[in-house]
């Protein structure tokens, strides 16, 4: 049996000081569709988009000065302003069958703050409707959007609380969210236990550790727009190319 | 007698150059009986935002209470001070959760928001905002208020001169008013200093 005796009650401590249930959540996020998040001297926010190889959608959020840009073959378009954050996430379908227009990973939180999600799908539109409401209320009380960083810990404390009541289970999704406001562009990635860490750069889902690795080697903090993109788009390629693959492809972009 | 002139108050706020000025009476009355002559109705939220709450005493003082903790609790949380105009909508907000059981009063509120840019702003008691750009007026006081100050006001003045007409403009409309004056209050604002002084005035 081992840690399956602690694995019912949600609330209940492992003897080694886990919480089962929230473990088999993270479990759920690391299966999930990759998403990844680049924040740095960017202007973007951007659309959907598809390559030739596999579907991938780029979205970035807006904010002052926007002008529109295209990135060449692989982005249909781009909208982009001075200093931004990307945020990408792998739209693999499972059939070819289903229409991909339907399929939205990427949501709007506020005209200036998005965010996406690895893990169970239908537990982020929970999370995406919270979070939604919470940045209204925020407006409707001092008449300015809520700061990311705000709405950042209101989603995070719903996250945690999720894993202390009763009748619930925690949130089988990790969520990065990318906003823009008067600190500048922000990325933050929030877990299933309601912890919460803002990066320059993070992936979030299958391969997480190549992904990271692979931001690890390509991000600098003065990252032009079209080459965030580019990362975005080659990292998540990453899980799909072969390893030569990738090599020529860094050599080409070199 | 409407409750709002219970009391008696006289407050006014004016905008100068990079700074501003808000001034009150300093009169505690019970109608016609003057109870105190050194009643505060200013308050400092933080080093660049006052509020002023004319109307009923006891219902600025426990709004001022509600002002305060939720100031404090939004510095916290944010971890930085709230802009003049946040704090307005918040103000707004508080009195129109109390829509059909109002607090009476009408809060004046002055600050310095960014770029040290003046903001001066007035309500009634369920949170009507009203923007002005050159001075706001609140009280019993506030027809003579708005005949002095339409008469005294000028652009753009340095925080001397501001001082100066402030002054003259809350004790010439107190002594229009039998409800207010034993003086007044004034802060002078600037993105630097902030100069509090007692004005005497006709003591009866």
């Amino acid at each position: 049996m081992g840690d399956s005796q602690y694995s019912f009650s949600l609330t209940t401590f492992s003897p080694s000081g886990k919480l089962v249930q929230i473990e088999h959540a993270l479990t759920a996020v690391g299966s999930g569709q990759t998403s990844l998040g680049i924040k740095g001297k960017i202007n973007l926010v951007a659309l959907c988009h598809q390559c030739c190889y596999c579907y991938i959608e780029v979205v970035g959020m807006l904010v002052a000065n926007i002008e529109l840009l295209m990135i060449p073959s692989y982005v249909r378009s781009v909208i982009a302003a001075a200093n931004g954050v990307v945020i990408a996430t792998e739209k693999k379908l499972p059939s070819i069958l289903v229409d991909e227009t339907s399929v939205q990973k990427i949501q709007i939180l506020t005209p200036n703050i998005g965010v996406v999600y690895s893990g169970m799908g239908p537990d982020s539109r929970v999370l995406v409707r919270k979070s939604r409401k919470q940045a209204e209320q925020y407006q409707r009380l001092y008449k300015e959007p809520i700061p990311v960083t705000q709405l950042v810990r209101e989603t995070a404390t719903v996250m945690q609380e999720f894993t202390q009541s009763g009748g619930v289970r925690p949130f089988g999704v990790s969520l990065l969210v990318a906003g823009y406001d008067d600190k500048g562009p922000q990325l933050y990635q929030v877990d299933p236990s309601g912890s919460y860490f803002s990066w320059k750069a993070s992936a979030m889902g299958k391969n997480v550790s190549n992904a990271k690795a692979f931001l690890e080697k390509r991000y600098t903090d003065d990252m032009e727009l079209d080459d965030a993109v580019h990362t975005a788009i080659l990292t998540l390629k990453e899980g799909v190319l072969t390893p030569a693959e990738i090599e020529d492809y860094l050599q080409e972009v070199e | 007698m409407s409750i709002f002139e219970y009391n008696g108050s006289a407050l006014v706020a004016m905008v100068g150059k990079n700074c501003f000025a808000i001034a009150s009476d300093r009169r505690l009355g019970v109608q016609l009986q003057t109870v105190a002559t050194d009643f505060q109705r200013i308050f400092k939220i933080h080093d660049k935002l006052f509020v002023g709450l004319s109307g009923l005493a006891t219902d600025a003082q426990t709004l001022y209470q509600r002002l305060v903790f939720r100031h404090k609790l939004y510095q916290l949380r944010e971890e930085r001070d709230m802009k003049p105009e946040t704090f307005a909508s918040l103000v707004s907000a508080i009195l129109y959760e109390k829509r059909f059981g109002p607090y009476f009063c009408q809060p004046v509120i002055a600050g310095l928001g960014d770029e040290d840019k003046p903001f001066i702003c007035t309500m009634d008691s369920i949170g009507a905002k009203e923007l002005a750009k050159d001075f706001v007026v609140a009280g019993t006081a506030s027809e003579s208020l708005y005949g002095a100050c339409e008469s005294m006001f000028k652009p753009d003045m340095e925080p001397e001169e501001l001082f100066e007409t402030i002054s003259q403009a809350l004790l010439s409309s107190v002594d229009r008013d039998c409800l207010s004056g034993w003086g007044g209050h004034v802060y002078v604002v600037t993105p630097t200093e902030v100069t509090e002084r007692i004005l005497k005035g006709r003591m009866d």
